[in-house]
């Protein structure tokens, strides 16, 4: 199977396989956590397997990888993350100290997003059937809050912005496997989002539209969903888009676009603008303008959005397409990847 | 004397290019009685009198038919003698000719430019002048039928002058669509500096002073410098984003050209031709176009006007300029008054506009002449939209999605295929909406429903993501196959009769039907199937799409493996790119992120960054361009090269090649003669390829094409080795070998296919 890379491939296999076998209305909408309703209490829950290599890399392990992940999955739902469980698979012979490093970091990471791991398992499997340790983490999260997100609500007018600086993550794991003669200053970004979501909605919670960690497939994959799903077009500025210089020259050496690199401790934001359907009703037509210029403030005042931006605008037409405009004032074309990305020139 | 009748029915391009008047001229000079008209089919006639004078009048339907009537099919048959006295133009029925072909757009006739500088003809001076013989048409039609209703110059009421021209069938203008005067037509515009003068003479002063000139064509707006101005083409290249892609040159006329370049028969005829494209000429060593028209190429483009604008801005300027489209860097060409002021502002000092909309943006055809006849480089204005006749018709109407770069699409109905205008790169929102807007203008002008839509196996072809949404018959055509069929279709070649060629597709790289790319391609194919008998060594991409941008890391990935691991560290190659070596040869071997290619085209990218050419590319191709102008075309002798048999066919070892080139360049052998032997190498590689496929398979025709068969040092050299070989040799002539001709065999196949 070619379904690794979080691109289309992945996508059909989802939804051939598990949707298909699966289907009720929660599933549905494919979204990183499921909402609903239990005992009169309003819950997020949401799970997520983490089969990193290395186990270890610059700025964390799979451990905060496999916590940080279910909390912002949960985060973006707009939940507060309460509970986790944690599931290992370890291949005989893995070494105990390694184990121990990886539970500590995940207690950190636990304790930073405030959250309790509060059950788990453990599965050892023969050498060879397994490569060193998978991990699995699931989490539910109350939801305190009623207007809906997700990547159906974008509407034309609202801007998109990303919280941080991206590519982080996904170049620092392709250095790390040390196949390649590449020295550069990267680490991970993977963090805790939920710290951020709560101060992001504490500053305009009614104008949220859209939240979403972007992760495998990298911010293009994010937007593409939302454009979609939302029938929409997003139109990034190429520009604006935060990549810091490390990060753009590892890019450029391995030849891959960091719009498609994975991230872990950074969202895509959609906001509304004033004046579109957001309810507040003044009408005056500003596209971005103040609700934009807020969230970023938002995003900002917290360690993890510093180096927030706003990068794009949802717009009418053409509907389901991500458009880059580039420095030139031309529009690439940002499309979901059908598999490993394959040059198409000719 | 016996009188006789005879019934006559004409199929082609035939309407709006002066078919009727033609035929009722003939036959009032005859003496001859009847009808002609147009329908839906084409142009009906009856006509009756002497047996004699109708023999004749048969004779000169065929034999002197307008210079733009193309006729593909006449029929006649013996009819009712009624005694009637005069020949007559029968009025168009409403709604007869909704589907008549539309005429590619045709430069101005000789006519035409004479009464541009006729003191006493009323269109002395007019830049919109036309008639029958010549004008504005693909362009212009909005919808069928071809009437100007339908075209934009329905906002343009005739005059009573131009009325009366346009309903007497004796005049040159009659039923030309398009036809108008200064009392009644478009105008000319100029928008920039304030000054003295009408539109033209302040054009033609912004030129002469050096500023860039915005001018409005017949597909688009171009951009365009006094040609010998360095500072001023300098300029243009700055402000446009386009580093070292070589511009075109207009010349006021034929004599103008000989000035800069070798013009031989077959390219006279070509550039004085209707189709009026920018031909490839050879220049000549003089410095009379400023260095950065073309750096470092030994070709100029050069086209003559085409327009009666163009003639009177050559005229006025009194030297060549440079004419380049209207775009930043690599947009498609602007063509709409409302957004060229701001697509172009920051290019342009000023706009020689005019208010006669652009219906369709096409970009001027590009040719070569590869031993006397044409090899088209991008087939666009001036031939779009002739259909090409199919050797095998297609059972039901095909839609053709072509590929990504170069872009064209093509519709099938029966046995023509109507390949479309060249669309550009599909990279661009703006270019994919061209596409799709095109298909659906096609579909209306030529009123074809496809029922089954041909695509490239490229799973992120926006081309291929489009045919898959479609609701027909899908029918997905491998790359270079569909290179091979249209070769085949271009030349007209019916493998059902003929069986299979030996197809040899080179080119940057195209999807392989096993998901690794593909582009130095030996294949057996008709246009149902075909097997892969041979083909380039895979070697690693690093970096995927930036080695194509960076041939140097090509260069890294061969020599890696030219040298087992050990590369000679005083190749300049490896000097210059020392940062980034190492780091470049992990990812490659690793396979990070470095897809296999089989692919020619990446081949001659890494021998030309071992030669020195150069490391990074600007356009597509660049470098392969750059090496071939480098080669000594008087060295005759090349590299070794060994096919490897594999069982299943074989390989071809590129390595050795690049080893080859890389051993004589360390042992001081001139560039030159490297890039000839190189360049000879791969002939015989083209040729001993073939022949294996012969005694596998008892083949005696090739088909060469893929955008690498561009290099005319190549083609020529492959070419000569296979003909003393004994094949039968089948090149391009009206698609060009490039990804431009991909649609075209991808409808010859899908057409094929629906025949089995
Ligand atoms: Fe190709
Ligand atoms: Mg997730
Ligand atoms: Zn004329
Ligand atoms: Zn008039």
């Amino acid at each position: 199977m070619a379904h690794g890379a979080g691109g289309k491939a992945t996508q059909t296999l989802i939804e051939a396989v598990f949707l298909d076998a699966f289907r009720n209305p929660l599933l549905e909408p494919l979204e990183d956590g499921a909402v609903f309703a239990a005992g009169g209490t309003r819950l997020a829950f949401t799970t997520d397997s983490y089969v990193v290599s290395p186990l270890f890399f610059p700025g964390g392990d799979i451990g905060d990888l496999a916590v940080n992940g279910t909390v912002n999955d949960l985060a973006v739902c707009g939940a507060r993350p309460l509970y986790l469980s944690a599931g290992f698979v370890l291949e005989e012979g893995f070494p105990v100290e390694d184990l121990r490093r990886i539970s500590a970091s995940m207690a950190r990471a636990a304790a930073a997003a405030e959250v309790s791991i509060v059950t788990g398992d453990t599965k050892v499997v023969q050498r060879g059937k397994a490569d060193g340790c998978y991990v699995t983490t699931a989490g539910v999260g109350l939801l305190e809050r009623d207007a809906p997100l997700g990547v159906a609500h974008a509407r034309p007018g609202d801007a998109v912005l990303v919280s941080g600086p991206i590519g982080e993550h996904g170049v620092t794991i392709m250095l790390a496997r040390g196949e390649l003669d590449i020295e550069a200053d990267v680490t991970s970004d993977t963090a805790p989002l939920n710290g951020l979501v709560t101060a992001l909605l504490a500053a305009v919670g009614g104008k949220v539209r859209c939240l979403r960690d972007a992760t495998r497939g990298g911010v293009a994959t994010i937007l593409n969903e939302i454009a979609r799903a939302s029938g929409v077009a997003v139109v990034v500025e190429e520009d604006a888009v935060p990549v810091r210089p490390a990060v753009r020259g590892a890019c450029e050496l391995l030849g891959i676009d960091p719009l498609y690199v994975a991230c872990e401790g950074r969202m895509v934001v959609v906001v509304a603008g004033d004046g579109d359907g957001d309810g507040d009703g003044d009408g005056d037509g500003d596209a971005e303008g103040g609700v934009a210029d807020a969230a970023l403030a938002a995003l900002r005042s917290h360690p993890l959005g510093e180096g927030a931006a706003i990068v794009g605008r949802v717009q009418d037409d053409p509907p389901g397409l991500v458009l880059l405009k580039t420095a030139f004032g031309g529009t690439r074309i940002v499309d979901v990847l059908v598999g490993d990305p394959l040059p198409r020139i000719c | 004397m016996s009188r006789r009748a005879v019934a006559v029915r004409i199929e082609g391009i035939v309407q709006g290019v002066g078919f009727r008047p033609f035929v009722y001229g003939l036959a009032t000079r005859l003496g001859l009685a009847g009808v002609v008209g147009n329908d839906e089919r084409g142009v009906f006639i009856e006509v009756e009198g002497g047996s004699a004078p109708v023999e004749e009048f048969l004779a000169a339907l065929t034999g002197d038919p307008p210079p733009l009537a193309v006729i593909e099919r006449i029929s006649t048959a013996p009819a009712p003698v009624t005694g009637r006295g005069t020949f007559v133009i029968a009025p168009s029925a409403a709604g007869g000719d909704r589907h008549a072909l539309v005429s590619p757009d045709v430069a101005t006739c000789d006519a035409c430019v004479r009464d541009l500088s006729d003191p006493a003809d009323r269109r002395c001076g007019y830049a919109f002048t036309n008639c029958t013989g010549c004008g504005p048409r693909f362009t212009i039609v909005r919808d069928v039928p071809y009437d100007r209703a339908t075209t934009t110059m329905a906002g343009f009421r005739m005059c009573a002058d131009c009325a009366r021209e346009y309903h007497d069938p004796g005049d040159r203008r009659f039923h030309a669509q398009p036809v108008c005067c200064p009392a009644c037509g478009p105008l000319l515009r100029f928008v920039g500096p304030e000054g003295p003068g009408d539109p033209l003479a302040r054009a033609v002063r912004l030129l002469r002073e050096g500023g860039v000139l915005a001018v409005k064509g017949l597909g688009g707006y171009h951009l365009a410098a006094l040609a010998a101005d360095e500072p001023a083409v300098a300029a243009l290249r700055s402000r446009k984003h386009r580093e070292d892609k070589p511009f075109a040159v207009m010349t006021g006329d034929l004599a103008a050209a000989r000035r800069l370049c070798v013009v031989d028969p077959a390219e006279e005829r070509l550039l004085t031709g209707p189709a009026r494209p920018v031909v490839l000429l050879r220049r000549l060593d003089d410095l009379l176009v400023a260095p950065s028209v073309a750096p470092g190429n030994r070709w100029l483009g050069v086209l003559l006007p085409y327009t009666p604008l163009h003639h009177l801005l050559l005229r006025g300027v009194g030297e060549p300029i440079v004419l380049t489209s209207g775009n930043v860097s690599d947009e498609p060409i602007a063509y709409r008054d409302d957004d060229v002021l701001e697509r172009l502002g920051g290019i342009a000092d000023a706009f020689l506009t005019h208010d006669r909309p652009i219906h369709i943006r096409t970009d001027d055809s590009v040719v070569r002449v590869f031993r006397g006849r044409d090899l088209p480089i991008r087939r666009s204005r001036g031939y779009v939209p002739h259909p090409l006749p199919l050797a095998v018709a297609a059972a039901r109407p095909v839609l053709a999605c072509g590929a990504e770069l170069k872009h064209t699409f093509c519709l099938v109905k029966g046995d023509r295929a109507f390949v479309s205008h060249h669309i550009g790169d599909l990279e661009n929102y703006e270019t994919l909406r061209s596409f799709t807007e095109g298909v659906e203008h096609f579909r209306r002008l030529f009123d074809i429903t496809p029922e089954i839509v041909a695509h490239d196996l490229h799973p992120d072809y926006l081309s291929t993501k489009w045919a898959l949404d479609q609701d027909a018959d899908l029918v997905g055509v491998q790359h270079h196959h569909a290179h091979i069929a249209s070769c085949l279709a271009d030349n007209g070649v019916d493998c059902t009769v003929a069986g299979p060629v030996a197809g040899v597709a080179f080119d940057g790289l195209g999807y392989g039907a096993d998901g690794t790319l593909w582009g130095g391609e030996f294949l057996v194919a008709d246009l149902t199937g075909f097997e892969r008998a041979g083909h380039l060594a895979p070697v690693p991409m690093p970096g995927g799409v930036t080695a194509i941008r960076q041939p140097w890391r090509m260069a890294a990935a061969y020599l890696d493996l030219a040298y087992d691991g050990d590369v000679p560290e005083d190749l300049d190659v490896v000097r210059r790119n020392a940062g980034q070596w190492a780091a470049v040869v992990a990812l490659a071997r690793r396979g990070v992120n470095s897809p296999l290619t089989s692919s020619m085209g990446r081949l001659f990218d890494a021998v030309a960054a071992v030669a020195g050419v150069r490391d990074a590319i600007t356009y597509e191709g660049q470098a392969a361009v750059e090496f071939e102008q480098l080669a000594d075309p008087g060295v005759d002798d090349a590299y070794p090269c060994r096919l490897v048999e594999t069982g299943a066919g074989f390989t071809v070892p590129g390595a050795e090649l690049v080893r080859a080139v890389a051993d004589d360049l360390r042992a001081g052998v001139p560039r030159d003669v490297v890039a000839a032997r190189f360049h000879n190498a791969v002939a015989r590689v083209v040729a001993d390829g073939c022949a294996l496929i012969r005694t596998a398979c008892g083949l005696s025709t090739v088909a060469l094409s893929g955008g690498v068969f561009q290099n005319l040092l190549l083609l020529g050299r492959a070419v000569t080795l296979l003909e003393e070989r004994g094949f039968t040799v089948l090149t391009h002539h009206r698609v060009p070998p490039n990804d431009g001709g991909v649609s075209l065999g991808q409808a010859a196949v899908a057409a094929a296919m629906a025949a089995n």
